[in-house]
């Protein structure tokens, strides 16, 4: 279908959900104050390591105004995790407690301040362990163990794939690269802390509201360490005020707010302060990483090696998942016929890492990508025509036998590379430059691509039923409703539904009441993470309202006496397009739909194609398919203080299709800031076991100041997967600014800052190297001593052709 | 020590009864029932709970209920006059300038702010003003944009009047 053809769809719409947002009514979750209700505090571990010996909660329970004090001995002994394979969280401590932030103790108390109070006063004694607080630590020490479970000491995965033979793809190159990367870990940093209302009534029933980002997941957790039906439990998301993957696991203050709740026999809220959402944390791993990757004279890549160490921290959350990631989908960018992939992800005392925007890979990205530009200069390529040369092909199969449908990557080459003027400033700009003014003041250009998944092609736990799930419901009064268990997190879900729903039936977005996020009333959908809520929920709401559209015009063409194949839905009518006249109302037409066949109302389901790869973990990273992104930063760096002034950010993005452009936008622009703040000044990092910077004043993070004019361009590729042919745009876009900030500096000033965040100090140090004739790099020398796993080995399955139909259950 | 604070919030004179030190911030969600403001940081770093004072931007996570008695507090519940809304927040709806939603509020009431005392502002003193205000989601370009649209709109309707 082209543009025309649509009516909603491609327009760039208000959201559904954006007046009540300016006006200040939308409720968030420590918006809501229920009667009667109890506010929660939790005590957490002072102790980044140590054995609890006892926990007197005496002078606690004596404060006027408690209501409840609870320890881990009030709740049944059962650990959760959000991975089946990472059960190793509690939601209090019992025996142990393994970083500062750890719960132990909660109080349920008439307000806030009196809660705090009585928490003050529980006295916990503990034994401390040695602290480990990085990977090398926590290999240096395998007698000190955080967990007992895992791939070794101190181990939590260790995985390796082989995908033909790299041995022969080096001996085969002009050039071979080995380089070291590191990134420094970073946090979400969402505008809302976590917030969580529970309401364990009287019926034995329990409702939580949470600012969740899957709530499915909650739900099953909390059914599982509470010991109760699932059926007697409701998680309801409500509007999430930014989660960036920092809202997707489930947590101890959900838990202990449904037991404090059920204890007090009132509502109870816990609200996070921001100091404990930093040690709530679940972001960015730290990432060391070696790279290998042979290269022919022209750039085609003959093979890749990587390496990737993973500092956990001190749960397993979504770390296996994680773990992978750092690997799998560097070979869905460019042709890489052989790719080796090593990864271990290694407990630390420190506050659990986990899915942050881009879950995994612009770690492993930003080491790819800075190669690439390296390898470019010793090979006198261009960056940008290196890379245009290698994309890889759509429709065909990669080394690791993941299947990528349409790629839209050389035309986002194509047009950052035109927009930025690349060409013209490549030549003007750089180290050699000497029209610089003040002299100090050193302009650069850098590019990097990348390419991200558009949903997980397999569920966190395995089964058969749909990823995703819509209830579509016709109304006498011609409104509609879409229940969906899909959350809003700000990215616009709600509106998708309500564009796809009105786009099908012909009739306005307005019409359309979604009710999203409510476990006893909506499907499920597993929740919005890995960038598949559009693509999966879109596919379930068309399917839907495909199906609601086909009863209306089965009563509307026996009224009119034609038939259902010439009717067509638009402007709130349904009828002939060339006996327009006659066409019904669309409220007319529901009656007579109602009147035929009952009450309307129709499900869509949705899953993925089956198409992980036949190996042990070829179960992540495959998807329905993949976005595109191509980055031209332009910016000045000044020698004498070491700042970065970014000017220019340009970005293509292949999206499939722009369902809403102004949405895909949003999405591109809060990526390419968001990679900003990774590349140049966010750190997750710690002294003296803590958290160095917890708060909002010290977690340096961009403001509109130091954020530069980012300029987007769109790609279409309508790919036969999507809904009306759109991929993701949440995620993808994040993933090549970071390279192409590192790259721009080394066009700029002829240094290499191959660690991230690309502070100050970092590219003085490299310019004091330079001019004492140093290798002008900064970055990590030393790798840990480690034996990983020995490799699964799998023929490649590069260039394959892609399956010819894809089968998708319940299509 | 309880204190009774007399307000005038959005035009409406309020009173509450409460603690000395709990904040403005505190007072408008928990006493007065005013959600739209938004904890953030809790130190004055994020503008997130900015409120109006006599028409200035007050981060109310820092003020005292008590400091502000006698002047004219605006929340984002009082930004929309008579039902119609204010054209900064009109804007922001249409350009998609509130992702998640929940910065919104400050970053409107610094933006009616800046504009009352420069209705023509450049893109670098909307920049400026609002460096206060931190936004996790939109890489601030499409609000950057809803004030502008706003600016110019408001510049019409005085022209005509």
């Amino acid at each position: 279908m082209t543009k025309n053809d649509f009516a909603v769809i491609g327009q760039p719409l208000p959201k559904v959900d954006a007046w009540a947002k300016v006006v200040g009514e939308t409720k968030y979750a420590d918006d809501l104050f229920l009667p009667r209700m109890a506010y929660g505090k939790l005590l957490r571990s002072a102790h980044a390591h140590a054995r609890i010996r006892s926990i007197d909660t005496s002078r606690a329970r004596a404060v006027p105004g408690v209501f409840a004090v609870l320890t881990g001995d009030d709740l049944p002994r059962v650990k959760f995790g959000i991975l089946p394979v990472s059960q190793d969280e509690e939601a209090l401590c019992i025996e142990k407690v393994r970083m500062v932030g750890d719960a132990i103790a909660a109080v349920a108390a008439v307000d806030e301040e009196t809660a705090e109070q009585a928490c003050r006063l529980i006295e916990v004694d503990y034994e401390p362990l040695p602290a480990l607080m990085s990977i090398f630590d926590s290999l240096a020490h395998p007698e000190v163990r955080i967990h007992e479970y895992g791939d070794g000491p101190n181990v939590h995965k260790n995985v390796a794939l082989q995908f033909g033979d790299v041995d022969a793809a080096f001996a085969g190159a002009d050039l071979v690269r080995e380089d070291v990367f590191y990134f420094e870990g970073n946090t979400h940093l969402p505008m809302e802390q976590h917030a969580a209302v529970a309401h364990w009534a009287s019926d034995g029933k329990l409702t939580l509201w949470s600012s969740t980002q899957t709530p499915h997941y909650v739900h099953r957790v909390l059914a599982k360490v509470l010991d109760t039906p699932a059926a007697h439990i409701r998680v309801i998301a409500t509007p999430v005020g930014g989660g960036f993957g920092g809202k997707t696991d489930p947590f101890s203050h959900e838990i202990v707010a449904c037991q404090l709740s059920k204890v007090t026999g009132r509502p109870v809220k816990i609200a996070l302060t921001r100091e404990e959402v930093f040690y709530t944390h679940r972001g960015r791993h730290p990432v060391l990483m070696w790279i290998k990757t042979g290269f022919t004279k022209r750039g085609d890549i003959t093979g890749c090696h990587l390496r990737t160490w993973l500092d956990g921290g001190a749960y397993g959350s979504y770390g296996a998942a994680s773990t992978f990631y750092t690997g799998v989908i560097n070979p869905v960018t460019y042709k890489m016929p052989v790719y080796k992939f090593e990864a271990a992800r290694i407990f630390t005392n420190k506050p659990p890492c986990g899915p942050k925007r881009g879950h995994g890979t612009p770690q492993p990205r930003f080491a790819l990508e800075c190669q690439l530009d390296k390898a470019a200069e010793q090979l006198g390529l261009d960056p940008a025509e290196l890379r245009r040369r290698i994309v890889a092909e759509p429709f065909t199969k990669t080394a690791n036998h993941l299947t990528v449908t349409t790629i839209g990557l050389g035309e986002c080459i194509d047009k950052v590379v035109e927009a930025s003027g690349w060409r013209e400033k490549r030549a003007r700009y750089g180290v050699s430059a000497v029209q610089a003014k003040p002299p100090s003041h050193k302009k650069g250009l850098g590019i990097a691509c990348s390419a991200y998944l558009t949903g997980a092609g397999t569920a966190i736990y395995w089964n058969e039923m749909p990823h995703s799930g819509v209830i579509t419901r016709a109304d006498r009064s011609g409104g509609v409703a879409v229940l969906c268990g899909a959350t809003d997190i700000g990215q616009g879900s709600d509106s998708i539904l309500a564009y796809l729903t009105a786009e099908v039936l012909g009739i306005d977005p307005k019409d359309v009441h979604v009710h999203p996020a409510d476990t006893s009333l909506t499907p499920v959908d597993l929740g919005s993470y890995s960038s598949r809520v559009t693509l999966m929920c879109g596919m379930a709401a068309i399917q839907a309202a495909e199906r609601l559209r086909a009863a209306i015009f089965k009563a509307v063409a026996q009224k009119l006496e034609v038939s259902p194949a010439s009717l067509v839905a638009r402007e709130r009518k349904i009828g002939v397009p060339d006996d327009w006249d006659k066409a019904l109302p669309f409220a007319r037409a529901v009656e007579l739909g109602e009147a035929l066949h009952g009450v309307l109302a129709f499900s869509g389901s949705y899953a993925p194609p089956k198409r992980a790869g036949k190996y042990k973990g070829g179960g992540v990273g495959p998807s329905p398919c993949y976005s595109y992104s191509a980055c031209v930063v332009e910016l000045t760096v000044d020698e004498e203080t070491g700042t970065v002034d970014l000017e220019d950010v340009w970005i293509g993005h292949d999206v499939g299709r722009a369902l809403n452009p102004l949405l895909v936008e949003g999405q591109v622009e809060g990526s390419v800031y968001m990679g900003i703040g990774e590349a140049l000044m966010e750190e997750q990092v710690f002294r003296k076991n803590l958290h160095k910077q917890p708060s909002m004043l010290e977690y340096k993070s961009p403001t509109t100041l130091e954020t530069p004019e980012i300029h987007t361009i769109l790609v279409e590729t309508d790919d036969p997967e999507g809904p009306f042919g759109a991929k993701e745009a949440g995620q993808g876009p994040l993933l090549p600014v970071i390279p192409a900030i590192a790259n721009a500096i080394h066009h700029a000033l002829g240094i290499r800052i191959d660690e991230v965040p690309i502070t100050p100090d970092k590219i003085l140090k490299a310019l004091e190297l330079k001019r004492s004739g140093k290798p002008a790099r900064v970055g990590p020398g030393k790798l840990p001593l480690f034996t990983f796993k020995e490799p699964i080995v799998v023929e490649s399955a590069f260039g394959q052709p892609a399956d010819a139909v894809a089968s998708r259950p319940f299509a | 020590m309880k204190v009774r604070v007399a307000l005038n919030v959005n035009g409406e004179s309020r009173e509450a009864l409460v603690p000395v030190h709990k904040t403005l911030l505190e007072v408008l969600r928990e006493d007065l029932g005013l959600t739209g403001t938004k904890h953030g940081c809790e130190l004055g770093e994020c503008g997130t709970c900015t409120v109006l004072v006599d028409g200035q931007p007050v981060l109310s996570c820092l003020a005292l209920p008590v400091d502000t008695e006698g002047c004219r507090i605006t929340t984002i519940e009082g930004m929309a006059e008579g039902g119609r809304l204010h054209p900064l927040q009109q804007a922001f709806a249409e350009l998609g300038a509130a992702q998640c939603g929940y910065c919104t509020p400050g970053i409107l009431l610094t933006a009616t702010a800046l504009l009352a005392e420069r209705p023509s502002p450049t893109r670098q003193e909307v920049k400026e003003a609002l460096a206060g205000n931190l936004c996790r989601c939109t890489g601030y370009t499409k609000i950057l944009d809803a004030v502008e649209l706003a600016a110019l709109r408001m510049g019409r309707q005085e022209a005509r009047a």
